[in-house]
């Protein structure tokens, strides 16, 4: 379980485990240590990776980085007098199916920390709570969670998710699918759901790539990215997610990268606490496809690149609109919206109450 | 289970097909529809849409049937016994999810409500040409069960059914109507709830680890939902009695060996046909659906020439009656599909018929009921041979 966030750490309670089977030296934790606690060693593990190592354990604050940022869940804070020895998301993946299908350097693996600190943080039951994906390698985050979990059809979890959400209002259902499964196939259900204010959280993870089928353009691939099947450029204009949610009435809708992995976590939790349709979009690496093609090198220089490229979200400047995402261009990021609108549940119960009067009769929760 | 009276509008009542399939699926104790409108299935989400909200249902107009399609089956593990309606185009928009619900063993009620195709063809005119789709149109093999009702009163009776149906197989269910049906008014008899026999969900309750597919001795495994605390896995990828993806042959194996027992194992029992005349018949019809009532009447009027014809109606044409059309086709000479396409079920039928007699297709382009002569000529022929 997580202990509280913001609170110093005593260094002689705690200590770093490493897990090194199950890390995939993408190196992630080495390189954001603010205090530059890891350095990579030189082992190999059985899967010929070199795992992390602690270097300098004085200059740990347990700041739990390293344990956010890890795709693998190999790297955590532990203590005994807190009680805590495993990852974040021990508790809530389905360790009985490690190791996952995704590649090292992947960032799906970092948002599902978020995901899993934001769900324990927003203190939701988890007995109540249901994840519904589509299908791709994001699609695959429903089968690792250990929750009421759903893996549908390509692009239609959001359906599936609104049947669920009405079907059963004491839920918290919660979407987590790729940039192709939300935007492309998916898209008309994308834009009615947020303009229906449909009860759910939507998590996209966008990589700007059919992970899964091997690097094909997606809608949101900027202008000039190379995809296996733009071997020449895209050329054609790509969605900006936080715009089209905002302008189809989203209650809330953020954008982070999965180097902010604490924003992004915080984000979720907020989503998570929000009624109504809310989205946050999570730019993810995918070094294998999209990264490699196009000369932006593996998952750490993908994280490097949007520690570096990406610029805050400000009220007073910008819109949604800005939010526009140009070849090797600047990523903007922040919580853009956070409205209050009557959600999909309540409009139409409170219509029907109005119309219906005493004939109305209130679908009952199941259970 | 009983019906639940708040929900039965008992009584006698004219109404047509597609309205009476609409209480049949209410007093069925169906809460969760998803649709979107086509001609000639509209009616149906229409009366829902006003009757659901005093019935305590929920009703919602998707953006298309593909969303209809896959948004029942959230509402279905929400706890709830859910359908969508729809024709032609919309059938065919929502095949893939047709294969999830298989896959997924989600229990759920597909009404078609068949016009003629091909594409947009002819939106307002009926046809039965959907019958293979209903059994072949998602990609990959399964079992289907669908039911062909001829009047508004079979529709409320065999949604019904469709519903309790879905419940004891744990799978989806068609009932394929037609325009004609769906817009006929005739008399229909809603009965007292408590003489409408409803089969429950059969839920999991025990405390060890719960394992979505893992079958009772009946074949068929235990449903959740939503919030139970099961935390399951439910995917369209092959898998295992955990619900776990195994991308493997012998895991493939052993799923779709579960998934084509549950009906394989039953035909027998599922089986429901009504034979007319057939004592000394030598010529025999074979019908469902609207055309049913076509044949019956050229059986009729062959009758009266003094021709020994006799009528086989199909309820459930998926799984197809083989036992019946086996055996019949050891007494008659010659047996006659009536049905309103180029020949669908007929395929079954004379692949049954073992060519121990005679076969022969009066079937259709759609768009309009077979006149009786035309069948009437159809039997003239074969009584000649
Ligand atoms: C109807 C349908 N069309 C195509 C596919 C093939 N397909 C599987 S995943 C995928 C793309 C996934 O991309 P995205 O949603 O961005 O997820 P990622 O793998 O990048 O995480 C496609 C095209 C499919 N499964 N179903
Ligand atoms: S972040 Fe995880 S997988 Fe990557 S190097 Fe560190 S321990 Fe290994
Ligand atoms: S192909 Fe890309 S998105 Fe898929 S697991 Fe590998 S890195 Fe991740
Ligand atoms: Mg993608």
């Amino acid at each position: 379980m997580a202990e509280k966030k913001g609170k110093k750490k005593d260094p002689k309670e705690w200590r770093i485990d490493i897990d090194a089977e199950r890390c995939k030296g993408c190196g992630f934790c080495v390189e954001f240590c603010p205090k530059g606690t890891l350095a990579m060693s030189d082992d190999f593990n059985s899967k010929g990776y070199h795992p992390p190592m602690v270097a300098n354990p004085d200059s740990c604050t347990y700041c739990d980085m390293c344990e956010m940022v890890c795709p693998e869940f190999a790297i955590w804070q532990a203590s005994d007098v807190q009680k805590k020895d495993t990852h974040i998301a021990d508790d809530l993946v389905r360790m009985d199916r490690m190791p996952h299908i995704w590649c090292p350097g992947c960032g799906i693996g970092t948002v599902v920390n978020c995901f899993v600190e934001a769900l324990h943080e927003a203190g939701l039951d988890l007995d109540k709570t249901q994840i519904v994906s589509g299908i791709g390698c994001t699609g695959r985050v429903a089968g690792y969670v250990d929750l009421d979990s759903y893996h549908t059809t390509h692009g239609r979890a959001i359906p599936f998710a609104t049947g669920l959400a009405l079907g059963a209002p004491d839920q918290k259902v919660v979407v987590i699918s790729g940039d192709g499964d939300l935007t492309a196939i998916g898209g008309n259900h994308f834009f009615h759901a947020a303009r229906r204010n449909a009860d759910m959280t939507v998590i996209c993870v966008n990589n700007f790539t059919y992970g899964m089928t091997g690097g094909q353009v997606t809608p949101t691939a900027p202008q000039k990215s190379i995809a296996i099947t733009t071997p020449y450029g895209a050329f054609d204009r790509p969605f900006n997610i936080p715009f089209i949610a905002d302008s189809c009435g989203a209650n809330f809708v953020a954008r982070w990268t999965t180097y902010h992995v604490r924003h992004l976590q915080r984000a979720i939790k907020t989503a998570l606490l929000t009624p109504g349709f809310s989205l946050v979009e999570a730019i993810s690496p995918c070094p294998t496809l999209y990264g490699r093609r196009n000369k932006l090198g593996d998952g750490l220089d993908l994280m490097k690149f949007y520690k570096e490229k990406s610029v805050r979200f400000k009220k007073d400047q910008h819109t949604t609109a800005d939010a526009e995402i140009g070849f090797q261009d600047q990523i903007m990021v922040g919580n853009f919206v956070n409205r209050e609108n009557p959600s999909l549940l309540n409009a139409m119960d409170s219509s029907l109450k109005d119309k219906l009067g005493d004939k109305y009769v209130q679908w009952p929760i199941p259970g | 289970m009983k019906a639940d009276p708040k929900r039965v509008l008992s009584g006698n009542h004219f109404i047509n097909g597609n309205h009476s399939a609409t209480e049949g699926a209410i007093a069925a104790g169906c809460t969760f529809a998803a649709g979107y409108p086509i001609t000639p299935s509209t009616e149906i989400v229409e009366r829902i849409a006003s009757r659901f909200p005093r019935v305590g249902g929920m009703f919602v107009q998707m953006e298309d049937e593909i969303a209809s399609s896959i948004c029942l089956q959230g509402g279905v593990w929400s706890g709830r016994k859910a359908m969508t309606v729809t024709s032609g185009p919309g059938m065919s928009l929502m095949m893939e999810h047709v294969g999830l619900a298989q896959i997924t063993e989600t229990p759920c009620v597909f009404i078609n409500v068949q016009r003629a195709g091909p594409s947009t063809g002819l939106p307002t005119k009926t046809a039965q040409a959907d019958m293979m789709q209903a059994k072949w149109g998602s990609h990959g093999d399964y079992e289907a069960i669908a039911l062909s009702p001829s009047s508004p009163q079979e529709c409320f009776d065999y949604t019904i059914d469709c519903f309790n149906l879905a419940e004891e197989y744990r799978m989806p269910v068609f009932l394929m109507s037609d325009e004609m049906t769906g817009h006929m008014t005739e008399k229909v008899v809603i009965p007292p709830a408590d003489e409408i026999e409803l089969v429950e969900r059969q839920f999991y309750t025990g405390s060890d680890k719960y394992l979505p597919y893992k079958r009772e001795a009946n074949g068929i495994p235990l449903m959740s939902k939503a919030g139970l605390g099961h935390h399951y896995h439910i995917t369209g990828l092959t898998h295992d009695e955990r619900g776990y993806p195994v991308l493997t042959k012998p895991v493939q194996e052993k799923m779709m060996t579960g998934l084509m027992k549950k009906v394989g194992d039953n035909v027998d029992k599922l089986t429901r046909y009504e034979e007319f005349m057939m004592e000394d018949a030598d010529i025999a019809l074979v019908s469902y659906g609207i055309s049913f009532r076509m044949a019956y009447k050229a059986m009729e009027m062959a009758r009266e020439k003094g021709i020994k014809v006799g009528l086989l109606r199909m309820i459930t044409c998926w799984p197809f009656p083989e036992k019946p059309i086996r055996e019949l086709a050891q007494k008659v000479k010659s047996m006659i599909m009536v049905e309103l396409n180029y020949g669908q079920m007929f395929l079954e039928m004379d692949r049954f018929s073992n060519k121990y007699c005679e076969t022969d297709l009066c079937g259709s382009s759609g768009g309009e009921v077979h006149e009786p002569e035309e069948i009437l000529t159809k039997i003239l022929e074969a009584a000649k041979k």
